[in-house]
C-alpha cells in the first residue's frame, strides 16, 4: 500500500484523523436521522444515556465491547500482514464448536477455572483451522483470500446449521441449540470490577471473558512489534517484494497469519456462548465479525485503537438498543448504518481529508521551520 | 411422463431464481474487468430492489419503480467509484462499507416511510411486472415433449427474463466487439497502456461502474417487482455474492456467466424441491449441504482444482497517474 501523502505528526495520523473520520460518519448518520424524522440531538442524547447512564448499562457496553476487541484484532493481525479477513464472522462461528465442546465434555465435573482454559484452546482451534484453509489456498493455490474468506462465511453458516439441528442438539428438543450448561460451563460476570467504581452490574452478561480480550490485546500488540513473526507480517504487509528478497517465506507468513486471525476470531466465541447464553445458539455471532472490519479500521490496526474503537462500537450496540426503545422508528438496523459509514470513511475514503490536513500542518511546521531559522540567524 | 414433468418445473424455477445472479454478476463483469473488485453487488441490488419496491408503490408505475432502481443502484455505484477511482481507496473496503449502509438504511427508512416492519407495501397487479404468455402456449401445451417445453420453460416469464438473458450476448458484443469494451477491458489488464494512448483511464472506470449500476438496478427491479410484490427487508439474502461466486466461476467471460448463474439457480431451485426427499443412489443429502455447493464449487475452482481462474491483471489496483 503506498502513501503518497505526507508524514504527519503521531497524535494527527492515529487521533485527529480517525476522529475526523468518525466525525463526518455520524454527520452523515445525523442526516438519516433527520430523513427520519427524529431529532439527532435527542438520539444522541439516548445513545449516551443508553451505554452509560447505569452501572447496568455500562456492563453491557462492556460485554459487546468485549466482543468486538476479538474480532478487531482478528482483522488487524492480518491487515498487518497485507491481508484481508472478511471471514471473521465465520470463524468466530465454528471457534463456537470448539467452546461448546468443551463445556459439554466437562461442564458437570469441573469448575468453570478448569473448563474456561479448554475452551480457550478449544474455541482458538477451531477457528484457526476454519481459517488456514483460506490461509493455505492463498499461499500454495494463489486463490484470492477475501473470495475465499466471504465463501468460507457461508459455508460455515451452513455447516453450522447442520451441526446444531442434526448434532448437538439435544434429544427430543426442537430448537437449534446445545443444552444449556451446568455451572462449570458458565463464566463469572465482573461484578467486582465495576463496583470498585461503585457501579451495580444489574443483569449484565459482563464477564471474565472481558479480561481475556486485554490479555490478547497485549499479545497482539507484542507479536507484531517485538517478535521475529510480527517484524515479517509487518514487512510483507508493507512490500510483499521486499519481504520476498529478505528470504522471507510469504507462504508461510501467509498461513500463520490468517491462524492466528481464525483463533482471536474464534475466541470471541467464549463471551456470548460461555459468558451470556450458558449454551451454543444459532447465530450468536450476529455480525460481531463485520464490525471487527469497522474496528480495526478505526483503531488503526493497533491494540492501543482497537479497544476504544470496540469500546465505541459497544456504546453503539447498547446505547442503539435504547435509542429504538425510546424512538421506535429508530430500530438498531441505525447501528448496521453507522457501522457502513464508518467502514467506508475510516475506510475507503480515509484520504479524502488527508491532503487539506497536511497541507495545513505542512505550512505550520514550515512557518516553524523559518520562525527557528531567523531565530538562530 | 411425470419425471419430464418434474424436470420442466425443476428447469421453470431455475429459470426463474437465476436472472438477478445474471444481472448481477454481468454487473460485475464490468467493473471487475475494469479492474474495480465489486463486494457490493449485494449492497446495490437490496438498495435497487428498495427503491423499486418503494417507487412503485407510490407511483403505482412498474416502470418508474424500475427507473428508481436503476438510479439508486448507479448512485451507489458511483460512491463505490469515488472511493475506489478518485480517492484511491481499498476496493474491498469500499465495498464492505457500501454493504452495511444499504442493508441498515433499506430498513430505516422503509420503517419510517411505510411502517410494515420493514417491508414495502403490496404492489396491486399494474405496479408490477406480469408474466408474458407466448402465442398459442396455451394451445398447445398438451402436445407432448415441445409442449410443456414451449408453455412452462420459454413462455410465462417476466419481460425483465428475457432481458436478463439478451444482456449476455449483448454484454458479450459490448466487451469483445466494441472499441469501448476493449479499452474497459484494456484498463482492467494494462491501465498505463491506455493512459499511454491518450484516452482517460479514471473515465473508463466510472463508465464500468455505471455499466455496473444499470445491471444492478434490473437485478434489484427483479426481486421486489416481479419475482415477489413488494421490498421485503434483506431481500438479496446472499444473491450479490453468489453472484460474486458464479463470476469467478466463470472465469469473467459472459457466456460462461450465464452457464454458472444457471448452475447454481438450479442448485437453489433443486435444494428446495428436494427437501427431505431422499436422492435415488445417493440417499438423503442434507439440505445445507445443496445450499453451501456453489460456495463449496467456487472454492475449489478458485483453487485451481476445475481449471484455472485468473482475475484480470490490475484488479484492486487503484490507477496512479505518472507524472
Amino acid at each position: 500500500m503506498s502513501n503518497p501523502y505526507a508524514k504527519l505528526p503521531a497524535w494527527v495520523e492515529y487521533g485527529l484523523v480517525p476522529l475526523i473520520n468518525l466525525a463526518v460518519a455520524f454527520l452523515v448518520a445525523g442526516l438519516v436521522v433527520l430523513l427520519v424524522g427524529e431529532n439527532p440531538f435527542e438520539a444522541a442524547y439516548h445513545l449516551i444515556n443508553g451505554a452509560f447512564g447505569r452501572g447496568e448499562y455500562i456492563g453491557f457496553t462492556l460485554y459487546y465491547a468485549t466482543t468486538f476487541i476479538f474480532t478487531g484484532l482478528a482483522v488487524a493481525v492480518a491487515f498487518h500482514a497485507g491481508l484481508f479477513n472478511i471471514g471473521g464472522e465465520g470463524q468466530a462461528y465454528v471457534g463456537g464448536i470448539g467452546v461448546a465442546l468443551a463445556c459439554l465434555w466437562l461442564d458437570q465435573t469441573m469448575p468453570w477455572f478448569v473448563v474456561f482454559p479448554l475452551a480457550i484452546i478449544g474455541s482458538a482451534a477451531f477457528g484457526a483451522a476454519w481459517a488456514f484453509l483460506p490461509g493455505w489456498l492463498q499461499a500454495k493455490r494463489g486463490s484470492h483470500i477475501v473470495i475465499t474468506t466471504i465463501m468460507f462465511n457461508f459455508i460455515a453458516s451452513s455447516l453450522m446449521v447442520y451441526l446444531l439441528t442434526r448434532v448437538l442438539k439435544p434429544l427430543g428438543s426442537m430448537s437449534p441449540q446445545t443444552r444449556t450448561f451446568a455451572e462449570g460451563g458458565q463464566l463469572p460476570k465482573l461484578d467486582w470490577l465495576l463496583a470498585i467504581f461503585g457501579l451495580d452490574i444489574g443483569t449484565a452478561p459482563f464477564n471474565v471473558s472481558f479480561l481475556l480480550a486485554l490479555v490478547a490485546a497485549l499479545g497482539v500488540w507484542l507479536l507484531i512489534w517485538r517478535t521475529k513473526l510480527g517484524y515479517e507480517m509487518r514487512t510483507m504487509g508493507h512490500s510483499p517484494s521486499a519481504a520476498r528478497y529478505a528470504g522471507m517465506s510469504e507462504s508461510r507468513i501467509t498461513v500463520i497469519t490468517m491462524m492466528i486471525s481464525g483463533a482471536l476470531a474464534g475466541m470471541m466465541a467464549l463471551n456470548p456462548i460461555m459468558g451470556e447464553q450458558g449454551r451454543m445458539q444459532l447465530d450468536f455471532v450476529q455480525g460481531a465479525g463485520f464490525v471487527g472490519i469497522a474496528v480495526a479500521l478505526m483503531g488503526r490496526s493497533h491494540p492501543a485503537g482497537i479497544i476504544p474503537a470496540a469500546v465505541l462500537f459497544g456504546v453503539l450496540y447498547q446505547g442503539g438498543a435504547e435509542i429504538s426503545f425510546e424512538m421506535p422508528s429508530i430500530s438498531r438496523d441505525m447501528i448496521v448504518i453507522i457501522q457502513g459509514l464508518v467502514i467506508l470513511f475510516a475506510g475507503a475514503l480515509e484520504n479524502m481529508f488527508r491532503p487539506a490536513i497536511t497541507r495545513l500542518f505542512s505550512t505550520s511546521s514550515r512557518r516553524a521551520a523559518v520562525v527557528a531559522q531567523t531565530k538562530g540567524a | 411422463m411425470d419425471f419430464f414433468h418434474v424436470i420442466v418445473v425443476l428447469l421453470e424455477s431455475t429459470i426463474r431464481v437465476s436472472v438477478p445472479l445474471i444481472f448481477a454478476a454481468l454487473a460485475g463483469l464490468f467493473t471487475e474487468r475494469a479492474g474495480i473488485f465489486d463486494i457490493g453487488l449485494e449492497g446495490k441490488m437490496l438498495g435497487a430492489a428498495f427503491a423499486a419496491g418503494a417507487v412503485a408503490a407510490i407511483t403505482q408505475s412498474v416502470w418508474l419503480g424500475l427507473l428508481a432502481a436503476i438510479l439508486i443502484s448507479i448512485a451507489l455505484s458511483l460512491v463505490h467509484g469515488y472511493a475506489s477511482i478518485t480517492q484511491r481507496g481499498n476496493q474491498i473496503v469500499s465495498g464492505v462499507a457500501i454493504n452495511f449502509i444499504v442493508a441498515g438504511s433499506t430498513v430505516i427508512l422503509g420503517e419510517a416511510w411505510f411502517r410494515q416492519g420493514g417491508r414495502t407495501p403490496a404492489l396491486a397487479e399494474g405496479a408490477r411486472f406480469q408474466t408474458i404468455n407466448f402465442p398459442f402456449a396455451d394451445a398447445i401445451r398438451d402436445v407432448p415433449f415441445i409442449g410443456p417445453i414451449y408453455a412452462d420453460l420459454l413462455s410465462g416469464h417476466f419481460i425483465l427474463t428475457y432481458v436478463a438473458f439478451a444482456m449476455v450476448p449483448l454484454s458479450w458484443w459490448i466487451l469483445y466487439r466494441t472499441r469501448f469494451g476493449l479499452r474497459l477491458r484494456a484498463v482492467g489488464e494494462n491501465p498505463g497502456a491506455v493512459d499511454t494512448a491518450g484516452i482517460s483511464v479514471i473515465w473508463m472506470r466510472y463508465r464500468a461502474v455505471i455499466c455496473c449500476g444499470i445491471l444492478c438496478g434490473f437485478a434489484g427491479a427483479y426481486l421486489s417487482l416481479a419475482m415477489t410484490a413488494g421490498f421485503v427487508k434483506g431481500m438479496t439474502a446472499g444473491k450479490g455474492y453468489i453472484a460474486l461466486a458464479a463470476l469467478i466461476f466463470a472465469k469473467w467471460r459472459p457466456f460462461n456467466i450465464m452457464l454458472a448463474c444457471l448452475l447454481f439457480g438450479f442448485l437453489d431451485a433443486f435444494a428446495i424441491r428436494l427437501q427431505g426427499n431422499p436422492l435415488p443412489l445417493i440417499g438423503q443429502v442434507p439440505v445445507q449441504l445443496m445450499q453451501a455447493l456453489p460456495y463449496i464449487l467456487t472454492v475449489i475452482l478458485l483453487a485451481g482444482f476445475i481449471g484455472k481462474a485468473i482475475p484480470p491483471k490490475a484488479g484492486g489496483v487503484p490507477y496512479v497517474k505518472e507524472r
